[in-house]
């Protein structure tokens, strides 16, 4: 390939380009490209379908092309195609090379979506089109703080408290990163900073020839007119634009955190509180949606009858839909509802599930093979056997192992057992190779609720979501009601000894041998064995740690924080 | 009974009545749901019916097809333990004896297909060879021990003859498995079967021992150091326990080697054994279940051109291919109430008869039948659209012409792709199937491909002609209905025409070669302006051969052939009854696009929720969307990390913005709190949904895992 050629001799020789040479060189690219997407169209005339080359990530024109062609050869009606909405990208918007952004960027695309008044959002989003454009470069006309200085006026005081702290915040850095760090006062001069920035880090790193179109980005000819942006985008190489902006370890954010904001987590009530009083947007259309799926019911039905499983996909919350599909269909059938966005949920409960409860089977199993290999050959044996599997999230972290799909794969290719499940990852089809493709037997359905995530994210450890440690508080007292007094006292010494040593940055733990001489003062305990049998009644709970100090000595600690501690203790005393 | 709950996650719902089963008959499934449901029982039997043909014939077809390839691999595994049975001293033997027999079996890429011939593998070997045969697969054998307790327990099964399998159990799970117990086992039960009575018919009691077969599934997947293991510990017993391996193999035979270091591979005598390739397999496939009349139910190019390129692009597997099959099946007889009339013709014309009134409306209503109506004279249109019995014998003589096209369409085409298919570079396709799409898309005369064709043959040369013709000739015979009669005898005087020929083509040669004379020995100058004039010659002479004559013949008739008969289904009235159109929905099921459609869902919400106040231009959100909506746009303009609090900035900014209006009650505070918490929601399903993820690198961040516009 002549390209890349061309880069190699770039890289060999380090020369000053000029601004015309380089405009030169780009419009003989382009026509380069333009040659190129000659050829493929000729291929298309003397055979219809063309295999699509894996690696041609680089042409663009081709993939378009190609793409029209499929769809053409699918010639899916505007009406009908509601249902999916493949029909409307193609494949290179979404899966594209990501540009380098520049840091400012989402401020600024932010205060744009922002300005556009309500009633006519379409007219003034059309104004201007070049902005929404993925260039990173902001236009001249707007700066974001201006916008933001603008809507102080008439807004609450959230985004102009926050923007005083954060000029209060900017905390020392190293050289770069505050040269970088946008002060929101003269957009203009900030605009010229980052991009020398950028030139700077560009320097380093890349290669002769992306230096120089870095100048060409800052060169004022390309401010001027939008249109060679876009020439220069289109003939930018992509593949270099991918490694620039996966080379550098370094990535430019702000360093704003979450604690000098008052408002940092919340805990899950009252996140829902707060949700709940959310009116839902668009519920006209949301019922009409789900509507339309609901009458595809006695299709599943029937489809999964006939020998194939469904696998629900799209946007949105599939669990409604799925809990309605078992309450107008599956009201007469044995059937198993499987969570799969249940932490605490494996192969291992469904299979037993199965066996002790859909099967009524009292045995044990070796392993999980022996367990499938059982269940198996019972569906074989029983044909009016049925079974119906519902699983919320398939693609789920718990379930997503291979030999979990394996062994679920192998029960849905039984003939009595239906499956249907729904998947949300973006990646979720990645699960499964050939081999589970063809047991499972898919036949793929979309369903785009827009319905929040409400039960399948209220078990993970969201990014915001403070941990309310009401579990552990109630765990805590249902152990400590079960034990003796004299180990509870033991238990509270230790609580009461970490809480005191909270702030102790190089507090390890209670060595052990302190624990009895307090324990012996207490007239806990009288021996150090006695002790010892006390502590493993703890430690089987999970409510004590042990951790060897340095010096070897054993040092015993309670593994929950402090503030669920303290409540404890505050309880028990009001207890006794 | 709900189903959340914090300590469980598997719902285990029986219903009280569950002795007294109530099973809904399918059918029930197949009407329901649906407003006109006419004659949906019957359409859903139809359904049934078809479809079990259509899979007996496949699985005839299957056998068929590996009919070949299991004759050699049983003659190979017969005649590779006779060394054992001789018990020879022949020095041969004795090397031979020290090497495990091994049938290398290349069965291309299309796994899921394998299954299938390993079965009726298992079922040939167990008949004519040996009922020991062992299936194993790599997922069952982690190990060496699996292996072997696999190994045994499976050949404890295979013996049948077994008094007490009971006891067999126990042994199996008293004893070590190890490779002495085996060969003990097998002594014990060759002695025990040799002094008992003598067996039933089975063809394997004329061997003293009967060869034990292990047969790999998926060798490439077993780890290295087991098969070994397994290999050298087996070929030390090798005398005692005759084994025969037969590998499966998706590659290339390249791979034993590769997995095998040369101590081990050398103690394998290795034979190959190739199947058939899989695009032979769809041709064949497409063969007996499109091509042919036997089946009522067609598919239009469309849903032809996707089921294909779905086993070619995606996976060659056939099993796939007939999935498709079976779902545009059921759709066709699911969507399309006049479906009921898709089955053989004197069953349809019987049908007819029966058609309610709704059913009859529906025929009219047929864009295809519209067409027809309106090529009619003025009486027979208001007959046609007011009386029902009329309609109902219309319908009758429409049908059999529709089989009457498909017979001869199918004869046609075989016979146009018996010309075309030795066309150099295949201007219509190499494969029937290529060629039988462009026939159903357009007029094929039309194309310019076909023009191209038409230009070729007009160069054969009469010895290729003439075995083309004798081909087309046959494929006429073939078929038993005689509608072609006439085609065929045509055919058969063209043949004698060119035989006739032979004669004259002597004279032609004399004459050439009298010329060739004209052209001694020159210099190139000369050579290239004699050249030159005889071109000119021939060029103003035009004087065409006889040959010539007759072959521009043939090429016309076949023209007016294909003009007559390859009509594309369009034309013809009544063809929604049989062909299946939408493929869509076919494409929708089978070859889904989840990253697409939640890409389109976050980007263009308008494409899902038909609200005005969502329309926007492309690549921009209005700030009314759903907030997940925002906060993914908002985060595709992040390079790899993001900082959580910018982001929660921009979205609170572009949320307020489109609040605006209506929040004067509430306090700003509350507000704020709200929008915060909306955020949080936003953020949480985007990591859910695997856009984003938390990271440690740094505070209060997290980072991006989808790169470019998704």
């Amino acid at each position: 390939m002549n390209k890349l050629e061309l880069n190699e001799d770039k890289v060999l020789e380090v020369r000053f380009v000029g601004d015309d040479d380089v405009l030169n060189h780009i419009l003989d690219r382009e026509g380069g490209a333009k040659f190129k997407k000659e050829r493929p169209q000729l291929l298309v005339n003397t055979k219809k379908i063309i295999k699509k080359p894996e690696y041609d990530l680089k042409e663009d024109g081709i993939e378009v092309l190609k793409d029209k062609n499929y769809v053409e050869v699918l010639g899916r009606d505007v009406q009908e195609s509601l249902k999916n909405g493949s029909a409307t990208v193609g494949g290179n918007k979404v899966y594209s090379f990501q540009n380098r952004k520049h840091p400012e960027k989402m401020a600024k695309l932010a205060s744009e979506l922002a300005k556009t008044p309500r009633k006519n959002v379409s007219y003034s989003l059309k104004n201007d089109p070049e902005i929404m454009t993925d260039i990173p470069q902001c236009s001249k006309g707007h700066s974001p703080s201006d916008e933001v200085q603008l809507k102080n006026n008439d807004k609450s005081e959230f985004i102009s408290t926050t923007r005083v702290l954060r000029k209060r915040l900017i905390a020392p850095r190293n050289h770069s990163d505050s040269e970088s760090e946008y002060s929101a006062s003269n957009s203009e001069d900030d605009e010229e900073v980052a991009q020398e920035f950028e030139e700077d880090t560009n320097k380093a790193i890349l290669s002769p020839k992306t230096q120089a179109q870095n100048r060409v980005v800052s060169a004022p000819v390309y401010k001027a007119t939008p249109s060679k942006k876009m020439k220069r985008d289109k003939t930018s190489d992509l593949v270099e634009e991918y490694f620039e902006a996966h080379s550098s370890s370094k990535v430019l954010t702000s360093d704003r955190t979450l604690q000098k904001l008052k408002k940092a987590k919340l805990d899950q009530q009252t996140l829902r509180n707060l949700l709940s009083k959310v009116s839902p947007s668009f519920s006209a259309e949301l019922k009409q949606l789900n509507q339309q799926y609901e009458q595809l019911f006695h299709k599943w039905m029937l489809q999964l009858h006939l020998g194939f499983n469904i696998v629900l996909y799209g946007l949105g919350s599939k669990r409604d839909l799925l809990e309605r599909f078992r309450a107008t269909m599956l009201q007469d059938s044995i059937h198993i509802v499987i969570n799969g966005f249940f932490p605490g949920i494996s192969v291992k409960s469904i299979l037993n599930s199965i066996t002790e409860e859909v099967l009524d089977h009292m045995g044990t199993f070796r392993n999980i093979l022996d367990q499938l290999d059982w269940i198996i050959n019972k569906f074989k044996e029983d044909s009016s056997l049925e079974l119906f599997l519902l699983i919320h999230n398939l693609d789920s972290q718990m379930l997503r192992g291979d030999k979990s799909q394996q062994i679920i794969a192998q029960l849905s290719s039984l003939r009595n057992i239906y499956l249907i499940a729904s998947i949300d990852h973006l990646n979720a089809p990645l699960m499964w190779d050939h081999v589970k493709q063809s047991l499972y037997n898919w036949l793929w359905y979309e369903t785009t609720t827009y319905s929040p995530y409400t039960e399948e994210t209220s078990y993970e450890n969201s990014l915001l979501v403070k941990q309310s440690g009401s579990l552990p508080l109630s765990s805590l007292t249902h152990v400590s009601r079960s034990l003796t007094p004299n180990a509870r006292g033991i238990f509270r010494l230790l609580i009461k000894y970490q809480l005191d040593n909270q702030d102790n940055p190089s507090y390890l733990g209670l060595s052990f041998q302190d624990f009895y001489q307090q324990c012996r003062e207490a007239f806990l305990v009288n021996s150090d064995l006695t002790l010892r049998a006390q502590l493993t009644e703890f430690r089987d709970h999970k409510l004590i740690r042990t951790k060897k100090g340095t010096d070897g000595v054993e040092y015993l600690f309670i593994p929950i924080d402090n503030g669920t501690l303290s409540e404890f203790l505050e309880k028990e005393e009001e207890e006794s | 009974m709900a189903t959340s709950s914090v300590s469980k996650g598997c719902f285990v719902f029986k219903p009280n009545f569950k002795k007294r089963k109530i099973s809904v008959p399918i059918e029930e499934y197949f009407n329901e749901g649906k407003n006109e449901s006419e004659d949906s029982k019957l359409r859903f039997e139809t359904y049934q019916v078809i479809w079990q043909q259509m899979k007996s014939e496949t699985e005839k077809m299957q056998e068929e097809l590996n009919k070949n390839l299991f004759d050699s691999l049983i003659k190979f595994l017969q005649k590779s333990h006779s060394g054992f049975q001789k018990n020879s001293r022949d020095w041969g033997c004795q090397i031979k004896l020290r090497e495990i027999p091994t049938a290398a079996l290349i069965l291309g890429v299309n796994v899921t297909d394998h299954e299938f011939t390993f079965r009726s593998l298992t079922e040939a070997i167990q008949n004519n060879v040996t009922p020991y045969v062992v299936k194993l697969q790599a997922r069952d054998c982690p190990d060496i021990k699996h292996f072997l307790q696999k190994l045994f327990s499976q050949l404890m099964d295979c013996h049948v003859d077994v008094e007490s399998k009971e006891e067999e159990k126990d042994i199996q799970k008293k004893t070590h498995c190890s490779m002495d117990s085996l060969s003990s086992w097998y002594m014990n039960v060759t002695q025990k079967t040799d002094q008992g009575k003598p067996r039933k018919k089975r063809t394997s009691s004329q061997w003293q021992s009967p060869p034990v077969v292990l047969i790999l599934k998926d060798m490439e997947s077993f780890t290295t150091k087991v098969l070994q293991d397994f290999i050298i510990i087996s070929s030390q017993h090798l005398h005692e326990f005759p084994l025969i391996l037969i590998f499966g193999i998706a590659t290339s035979p390249v791979i034993i080697h590769r997995l095998l270091p040369h101590a081990v591979s050398s103690l394998l005598c290795i034979e190959i054994f190739q199947s058939l390739s899989c695009k032979e397999h769809l041709t064949t496939v497409i063969d007996k279940l499109l091509l042919t009349t036997q089946f009522p139910f067609n598919l239009s190019e469309k849903v032809l051109q996707i089921l294909t390129s779905i086993f070619l692009y995606y996976d060659f597997s056939i099993q796939n291919f007939i999935k498709g099959l079976q779902l545009s099946l059921l759709e066709h007889f699911y969507s399309q109430p006049l479906s009921v009339l898709c089955c053989n013709l004197p069953e349809a014309k019987r049908r007819i008869n029966f058609l309610s009134d709704n059913q009859c409306e529906n025929i009219r209503r047929l864009p295809s039948f519209r067409r027809y109506v309106e090529k009619q004279a003025t009486e027979k249109q208001v007959a046609l659209l007011t009386n029902e019995r009329f309609l109902k014998e219309e319908t009758q003589s429409l049908l059999e012409s529709l089989h009457v096209y498909h017979t001869n369409y199918f004869l046609v085409l075989r016979c146009l792709h018996q010309f075309t298919s030795s066309l150099p570079k295949y201007p219509l396709g190499r494969q029937i199937r290529e060629l039988y799409c462009t026939c159903l898309e357009k007029n094929i005369w039309d194309s310019e491909e076909y023009a191209s064709a038409l230009q070729l043959l007009r160069m054969l040369a009469k010895d290729e002609l003439m075995t083309i013709l004798q081909k087309c000739f046959s494929v006429l015979n073939s078929s038993s209905e005689k509608q072609l009669g006439s085609t065929a005898k045509r055919i058969e005087e063209l043949l004698a025409q060119l035989q006739s020929l032979d004669a004259e083509v002597k004279e032609e040669e004399d004459a050439s070669g009298s010329q060739s004379k004209g052209l001694q020995k020159t210099d190139l100058y000369h050579l290239q302006k004699s050249l030159l004039e005889m071109k000119e010659l021939r060029r103003t002479g035009k004087k065409q051969t006889k040959f010539e004559v007759l072959r521009e013949k043939v090429v016309n008739f076949i023209d007016s052939l294909v003009r007559e008969y390859l009509l594309p289904p369009e034309t013809q009235p009544l063809y929604e009854a049989v062909y299946f159109t939408a493929a869509h929905t076919l494409h929708e099921h089978l070859n889904a696009a989840p990253r697409l459609a939640l890409h389109t869902a976050l980007n263009n919400p308008y494409y899902y929720l038909k609200n005005e106040v969502l329309k926007s231009e492309e690549g921009c959100i209005p700030n009314v969307a759903p907030d997940i909506c925002i906060a993914y746009k908002l985060h595709l303009e992040c390079s790899r990390l993001i900082n959580l609090v910018d982001w929660s900035e921009a979205f609170a900014t572009v949320v307020t913005a489109a609040e605006k209006t209506d929040a004067n009650s509430v306090t700003s505070e509350e507000r704020n709190d709200i929008i915060h918490a909306r955020f949080i929601r936003a953020v949480s399903e985007l990591e859910l949904l695997g856009f984003v993820k938390p990271t440690k690198r740094k505070t209060d961040h997290v980072a991006r895992l989808t790169w470019g516009g998704c």
